[in-house]
């Protein structure tokens, strides 16, 4: 347990000190890597039951066009627009989550691409009250109270403490019954359901939850760009969404996280190609789907091992057996879910 | 809408029907052998387009010439994509769906970075001037898509039903297992289907490129019509995927003249969602998307 707390301190304190670290304008990608922490790891949370959404950009996107609204046409503060900006996304995604209950894998996939495009043109058709596709400008930055937290540093804080408390709470879902409850519809659906566990109603969960906090980070962007278009939520970056917890593993709670910071340390290192970026990409997402599917976490089991072998590191992690490898109880891959084992 | 606008919307229906159904057919036919959705399809329409702008529009080769050229070339990155993607992430759709979509963007910062990505290539129309049938004028470049993709279809048709490798292939989609027991090589017919599937997307680009601007970016309209289109017809459905893009070119065209655009595409996908949820394995498919 002690050695959780330790790596959680030391994972703290390198995120508060990150920004005085690096150059200033590396701290706006360390803005984007804490709303992108949150939006991989709800991204996870919808997938744990085994569901590949393709709209999960778009409900971001409805988390931040509500959160925009709330504040330029209700005038609600920050501290507000922010929750409720998950709301409005919890609320998209309960309306769309029933029509999509009826596919499965593949279907699932392309019906959820289906409806979040509709949802995106919605934006673009309607000028008033979405501004079309030039989309909105003016999204009052964040302020809470006399504070103005608009600046670089201050509003990373704010994403930091609003990504910690998201995942914290993502954690403790994953941790809990209703976690095990969704990985174990991802293994065999047709054995949950004859010990009597309701899997439409527990998939919608998975659905609604994760994509409430899909809306907060939404709501978090749509702060800080200050201005938002329906091109900011396009099939593209849903790729690049893939790609982070393609990268990662989305078996451990740890393989999102891992990934998003990988790909944004790669994208990084290679910001003088930038036009060169889809096609570095494309290659990862090409590499990790065909050679290494599973992604980066499933060398932590083999680390974990090898530091027990050398006695100085031992105390550092958690005796045998290790907990990621009990945990891989459930079914790997992205095609996985295709839902052709139990069509 | 009085009679010579509901003339020529119909007429431009059936152009977009016929290029939509050369585009699917590929695509359901991938996907009816060993369930390989390829993203990328739509990047294989805007090479073909390519071809057409370096080979005719550049070195000034005839035109028919450069359309021809399109299908072996495009089959060949076809092949390639079934060898190096969908053989190792076999039997995991959506592995080898998520990779090709890495593919689309590779392909897509290849041919930008290139050829360049700002303004549109322009390739020089072959056929000049218009018909005009029943009130509707159809430039005859237009015109030329309809019986080069009934061409096709039937050139398809002919082959799957009419020749040994084609009933093969359908052998194969209908029972690989069965099929691998009758001596039927899997790999053979996957990589035959890919070549298939590339070559008829790309002549698709290539017949399209003097008549809709050529940009690395084209093939992304393209992919999203084209699944639209066979998630109607039903995923590995060829007769289905004809009838599909002949069914969304009509809604399309139609709701673009009497609304708008964007109403248009938001019609189409509504289709697509509504027939995954009310009729799964589409108009005139056997198997669930």
């Amino acid at each position: 347990m002690w050695q959780k707390l330790l790596g959680l301190g030391i994972a703290l304190a390198l995120a508060i000190a990150a920004p005085h670290a690096v150059e200033l304008y590396q701290v706006e990608i360390l803005i984007i890597l804490a709303i992108n922490l949150i939006l991989v790891q709800s991204y996870r949370l919808v997938n744990t039951t085994g569901d590949w959404s393709l709209s999960h950009i778009v409900i971001m996107g409805t988390g931040a066009y509500g959160a925009a609204l709330l504040s330029k046409l209700a005038g609600l503060p920050f501290w507000l627009t922010v929750p409720l900006g998950g709301a409005v996304a919890a609320i998209c995604s309960f309306l769309i989550v029933f029509p999509l209950l009826r596919t499965v894998g593949f279907g699932f996939f392309i019906a959820s691409f289906a409806l979040g495009e509709f949802i995106r043109l919605i934006w673009i058709k309607f000028n008033n009250p979405f501004g079309g596709s030039r989309g909105m400008i003016g999204i009052p930055p964040a302020e809470i109270g006399p504070w103005d937290l608009s600046g670089m540093f201050s509003y990373y804080y704010v994403c930091l403490f609003v990504a910690f408390l998201s995942l914290l709470v993502m954690y403790r879902i994953d941790r809990s019954r209703i976690g095990d409850t969704f990985k174990a519809i991802h293994t065999d659906p047709d054995l949950c359901e004859s010990v009597g566990i309701r899997v439409p109603r527990y998939r919608a969960m998975a659905f609604v939850v994760g994509n409430f906090f899909a809306g907060i980070a939404g709501a978090l962007m749509a702060h800080h760009q200050g201005a938002i278009d329906p091109h900011n939520f396009e099939a593209t970056l849903m790729v690049y969404l893939i790609i982070y917890v393609v990268v990662g593993g989305v078996l451990t709670f740890w393989g999102p996280i891992l990934g998003v910071i990988l790909m944004t340390i790669v994208f990084e290192a290679t910001r003088f190609l930038e036009a060169w970026r889809p096609l570095i990409a494309g290659a990862i997402l090409i590499f990790f789907l065909v050679v290494m599917p599973g992604g980066v976490e499933i060398l932590i089991a083999p680390l974990a091992r090898l530091m027990r072998r050398i006695p100085l590191l031992r105390k550092l992690v958690p005796p045998e057996p290790g907990e990621l490898e009990q945990e891989i109880g459930y079914a790997t891959e992205p095609g996985n879910t295709t839902g052709q084992d139990h069509a | 809408m009085d009679f010579s606008t509901f003339t020529q919307t119909l007429a431009n229906a059936i152009v977009s029907g016929s290029i939509y159904s050369t585009v699917a057919v590929g695509l359901a036919l991938g996907f009816g052998v060993m369930k390989m959705a390829n993203f990328a399809h739509g990047e294989f329409f805007m090479l073909g387009a390519y071809v057409v702008f370096l080979l005719y529009g550049e070195a000034d080769l005839p035109f028919p010439v450069a359309v021809l050229a399109a299908f072996p070339i495009v089959a060949l990155i076809g092949v390639i994509v079934e060898r190096l993607i969908f053989r190792p992430t076999r039997g995991n759709v959506l592995a080898g769906f998520m990779a090709t979509a890495g593919l689309a963007f590779m392909l897509q910062v290849l041919v930008g970075q290139i050829w360049g990505v700002g303004l549109p290539k322009s390739v020089p129309t072959p056929y000049m001037g218009a018909a005009q049938i029943g009130g509707a004028f159809i430039g005859w470049q237009r015109l030329l898509v309809v019986p080069a993709a009934a061409a096709m279809v039937f050139a398809l048709w002919f082959f799957l039903y009419r020749v040994k490798a084609g009933k093969a292939l359908r052998a194969c989609a209908q029972d690989p297992e069965v099929a691998a027991l009758q001596g039927i090589s899997i790999s053979r017919v996957t990589m035959l289907a890919m070549f298939i599937a590339g070559g008829y997307a790309g002549v698709a680009g290539a017949l399209m490129a003097p008549i809709q601007p050529v940009t690395p970016y084209m093939g992304h309209d393209v992919i999203v019509t084209a699944f639209i289109i066979v998630i109607v017809g039903g995923m590995e459905s060829i007769g289905g995927s004809v009838l599909a893009a002949f069914i969304l070119g009509t809604i399309h065209t139609f709701v673009t003249t009497l609304v708008d655009g964007v109403t248009a595409t938001m019609a189409g996908v509504a289709l697509m969602a509504l027939i995954l949820i009310v009729k799964p394995e589409g108009l005139l498919g056997r198997t669930r998307a």
